[in-house]
């Protein structure tokens, strides 16, 4: 068990690689106090169950919102929503920028072209102001929305990414051999030139996530999320409204604030660990370190002699 | 439509019988575009006009420098290049016939590629035995289960990767140059193919791990597998192949029996390239041949004479203007020149 | 010939060691080699063997994960591994200059020939720019280049004559060492020949002493005074190049001259060297050609040979225990 690849290939990402431990840290502790948010925080985040504004005290740890609520219970909750809006936007823009870029890059010609300049309409769009005119257009727009706006909004730059990666692969032998094997197209998109873009993938997965993070924020705290749900955007959204910051309840607005900075930072750690793997020139593996001692130690011995 | 299915039916019983299987290029003709113009679109000629046959059991080599259009020949054969003119045959039939178009299927089954590079033919991320799965999958669709691994496990020891079973699990990086070509044969013999195209098999081998490759292709020709060898260096050509063609910018000047063109080269460019090649125990001495110095030219489909004009010693007024016909000099040893 | 003259280069007991997260790999071990002025020099030996490594190492051109464990390199008595930076940048070129493997591609793609030329002289000599010029026009026509091209690009010339710029680079400031690894590798053969005759009428003219990396022994025979084989890190032999074309003392040696068919020679089946190249992270105690070797002995499965000098059939350092014990290989 111990000797599988898997397990393997983990412990060696992991040794030495403080980025890697304290962003998969950071991660999964705000993943799973969000996922366990009912049981942690026993309050309702939609009931009152305070008096308005109140400081962090012993009882509601993180204090209460303008009307009463639990803020503690409301960034939890609120996670559940932001994060899923989050990961539903990074896996569509994904989906997307896959598709797009493989077969751009794959099948050339004709097929390359239109991809491309459909591509390159969507990247020349000034993404924010386009969010927030769907989202104005639509309305009040729930989480789903907001998921499917940013996704189909931020997949051009992975693409234009991603097609010049498959490029890189396609005219390798090992493609041109498959082709003379006989295999058909698809199963060389899928098993031959896809696994080779995972680390590419992986890195922008992350980064998407970071950007969808901040968009939903972004939506949520103009106003134009559905401000009847709980995510950390809405959050925002109230305390800006209730000018918390201004009547000296700071902690209406610094809880979700800082709630995304923590999880954003956790995802930037680990993305820079990502690097770290797929791109070894980078020189920041454990020998590192030795190579260092060894060249201190070989110099002093000659500076003697 | 239905006389067509039997005349072709009574070619393929015919060779089979005879049991000369062979691949035959008759005159291929390969333009490439130099621009996207809707107008007056720029070609340059790779190929022009070129011939050759390989038999099944035999290796026939070309030799020339790089961008004489050897790899292209290779290319089309396995129709990952279209041909502009010509006719290319696999056992007396047309592969690009547009009445009954050979599937990929059926002519990778028959002809297979190996590549110059070691480290690019394998794909990276799957183990070895994945890799040779693909091609017994895809065309031996009867063996199913343990058979499936029994036959991948014969013809790893037969290209020489023992113990085969472990040669299996392991991922490319984990093999040396020499092992991973081995397994790029040994794929490409998977197929059951009859008859495969080395691109430049060994030269990014180390000299010592050279041989060992070619005498395992040396050792196929036995078992009956026709090789077209393309190579920059005439020595293992020589070596290697009972026959060779000599090109020079996509065109063929000197083919033939390989010992024959070897030591007695009649074309001025093979004279030039064999005196150019520094040997082992060949002290340095004056040049037998001196080639002027010159540009290798752009050929295009307009362009007229005899390719090496502008570099020949030799050269005369005729040689600008018209293209060489082919002279038989001796028996299986045939050249493209005025000046003998 | 040798022997009353001073070294230009006396490498000693040098070890370039490559530290990975799997163990320290050995890739230069313990070398010795001693180049004279207006000698040629070669190195030959496969993938893995250091002779590449050993090039970066007497430009000092190593970083990590490779360093220099061990050893001197002494050009013209001065330790070269003991230079400051600023000492060390003028070691680099005016005295010894290199040429890396695939060189045309090492030229910069926006900067004209000419002007490549005029930077690396105006780098090391405070003369005037017009000078500078005047220098790179001659060194030019002394690598066959006509002077109109000194506007040209990289891109807009060919192989073999970016080829022949590199080499101009590395001579204009007047070496008197120039260390070439690979330097035909990437070119036609036609054009390697030419470019090797004129780097020998320049050798004539300037006399620089020339270190040769390749793998080509056929190219070495005919262009070296002097060659050396080494294998797995090791010099195994080194010798007069005629002697050991001729009358190869190492088993290693003589299976890598009978892995180049021949045009001219008799057409036999020959069979190289079997086995693979040694992984450097898992050495052996004894010697490190043992799994290769068609001579190995008990002793040589547990003592590593040292190289040692012999008289017959000339003179010649070989490691190896059948040939000093003497028998006849």
């Amino acid at each position: 068990m111990l000797s599988h690849p898997v397990i393997k290939f983990l412990r060696r990402f992991y040794s030495g690689n403080m980025a890697a431990i304290l962003g998969t840290l950071i991660v999964s502790t705000v993943i799973i106090m969000s996922a366990f948010a009912s049981v942690i925080a026993e309050n309702d985040p939609k009931k009152r169950v305070a008096r308005g504004h109140q400081p962090p005290s012993a009882e509601l740890l993180l204090g209460s919102t303008r009307s009463g609520k639990d803020v503690f219970s409301q960034v939890l909750h609120g996670g559940q929503v932001s994060l899923m809006v989050a990961f539903g936007a990074a896996l569509i823009t994904i989906t997307i920028a896959i598709c797009v870029g493989v077969s751009a890059g794959y099948f050339g010609g004709r097929v390359d072209e239109f991809l491309m300049s459909l591509t390159n309409i969507i990247l020349v769009f000034p993404q924010l102001p386009l969010l927030i005119i769907l989202a104005a257009f639509l309305g009040q727009v729930g989480p789903v929305v907001i998921a499917l706006i940013i996704g189909l909004s931020s997949w051009a730059w992975g693409a234009r990414v991603i097609r010049s990666q498959t490029l890189a692969v396609r005219n390798k032998e090992f493609i041109l051999a498959a082709e003379v094997m006989g295999e058909s197209k698809w199963r060389i998109i899928l098993f031959e030139i896809l696994p080779n873009l995972i680390s590419i993938v992986v890195g922008m997965a992350m980064g998407t996530c970071i950007y969808a993070l901040m968009a939903e924020a972004g939506l949520g705290f103009l106003g134009l999320g559905d401000s009847t749900i709980v995510t950390w955007g809405t959050m925002l959204f109230w305390a800006q409204s209730n000018s918390a910051f201004i009547v000296g309840a700071w902690w209406d607005m610094v809880v979700p604030g800082t709630a995304i900075a923590i999880f954003g930072g956790g995802l930037a750690l680990l993305n820079m660990s990502v690097d770290q793997i797929s791109n070894p020139k980078l020189k920041t593996g454990s020998y590192i370190k030795t190579w260092r001692r060894m060249k201190t130690e070989v110099e002093a011995r000659r500076a003697q002699s | 439509m239905n006389q067509l299915t039997e005349a072709t039916m009574v070619e393929q019983v015919v060779t089979n019988e005879t049991g000369s299987q062979s691949v035959e290029v008759e005159n291929l003709v390969i333009d490439f575009a130099l621009d996207n113009a809707l107008f007056n679109r720029q070609y340059m000629r790779a190929l022009n006009g070129v011939s050759f046959s390989i038999k099944a059991g035999e290796a026939m080599a070309l030799v020339g420098e790089s961008g004489s259009g050897k790899s292209t020949c290779a290319r089309t054969l396995c129709r990952l290049y279209k041909p502009t003119d010509g006719v290319l045959k696999l056992n007396g039939r047309d592969i690009n016939a547009s009445g009954s178009k050979m599937t990929q299927t059926e002519l990778a089954k028959q002809i297979q590629m190996i590549f110059q590079d070691p480290f690019g033919s394998l794909n990276p991320v799957h183990t070895i035995r994945h890799q040779m799965y693909r091609p017994i999958r895809i065309h031996m669709p009867e063996l199913k289960g343990d058979a499936i691994e029994d036959y991948m496990l014969s013809i790893l020891e037969r290209v020489g990767l023992s113990p085969a079973k472990q040669t299996a699990d392991k991922f490319p990086h984990e093999l040396s140059g020499g092992q991973r070509q081995r397994v790029a044969i040994a794929r490409a013999l998977a197929t059951g193919a009859k008859f495969i195209l080395a691109d430049e098999p060994i030269s990014m081998l180390d000299v010592s791990i050279r041989l060992g490759i070619l005498n395992l292709m040396a050792d196929m020709k036995e078992e009956g597998i026709g090789f077209l060898y393309i190579t920059h260096d005439i020595a293992t050509a020589r070596y290697f192949a009972e026959r060779t063609g000599v090109m020079y910018v996509g065109h063929m000047v000197e083919w033939g029996n390989s010992d024959s063109v070897t030591q007695n080269p009649q074309h001025p460019y093979t004279q030039l390239l064999i005196s150019a090649v520094p040997e082992v125990g060949r002290k340095r001495g004056n040049a037998t041949v001196d080639g002027k110095k010159s540009q290798i030219p752009l050929w295009k489909p307009d362009s007229k004479g005899c390719p090496f004009a502008a570099r020949c010693p030799k050269v005369t007024d005729q040689c600008h203007t018209e293209m060489p016909s082919v002279t038989e000099v001796a028996e299986d040893h045939f050249v493209r020149c005025f000046a003998l | 010939m040798t022997g009353v003259r001073e070294p230009l280069l006396s490498i000693s007991d040098l070890c370039v060691d490559y530290i990975t997260d799997d163990g320290n790999a050995r890739a230069v071990n313990k070398v010795n080699l001693d180049i004279y002025p207006g000698e040629t020099v070669g190195l030959a030996g496969e993938s893995g063997c250091g002779k590449s490594t050993l090039a970066f190492a007497i430009a000092n051109l190593h970083n990590a994960p490779a360093l220099i464990t061990g050893g001197k390199i002494n050009f013209q008595g001065r330790d070269i591994l003991t230079l400051s930076p600023e000492e060390l940048r003028q070691f680099r070129w005016s005295k010894a200059s290199m040429v890396f493997q695939s060189a045309m591609n090492s030229l910069n793609p926006v900067i004209t020939i000419g002007d490549q030329l005029v930077d690396v002289v105006l780098a090391h000599e405070t003369i005037s720019v017009t000078e500078a010029e005047k220098r790179a026009i001659a060194m030019l026509d002394m690598v066959g280049i006509h002077a109109s091209r000194i506007k040209s690009y990289p891109h807009q010339l060919s192989g073999g004559m970016r080829q022949r710029v590199v080499i101009a680079i590395a001579l204009i400031l007047r070496p008197k060492l120039i260390i070439m690894d690979e330097p035909t590798t990437a070119l036609d053969v036609v054009v390697e020949r030419d470019i090797m005759d004129q780097l020998y009428d320049l050798k004539e003219q300037l006399g620089f002493a020339i270190l040769f990396i390749s793998h080509d022994l056929g190219l070495m025979g005919q262009i070296t005074d002097r060659i050396g084989i080494m294998y797995a890190g090791q010099m195994v032999e080194l010798g007069e190049t005629e002697g050991i074309i001729a009358n190869p003392q190492h088993p290693y040696t003589q299976g890598l001259l009978s892995s180049f068919p021949t045009i001219h020679g008799p057409k036999e089946r020959l069979e190289g060297i079997p086995g693979n190249p040694l992984n450097l992270l898992d050495v052996p105690a004894g010697c490190y050609f043992q799994d290769r070797c068609s001579q190995c002995d008990t002793i040589c499965i547990d003592v590593m040979p040292n190289i040692e000098v012999l008289q017959v059939p000339d003179e010649r350092q070989v490691a190896c225990h059948k040939v000093s014990q003497g028998d006849a290989l």
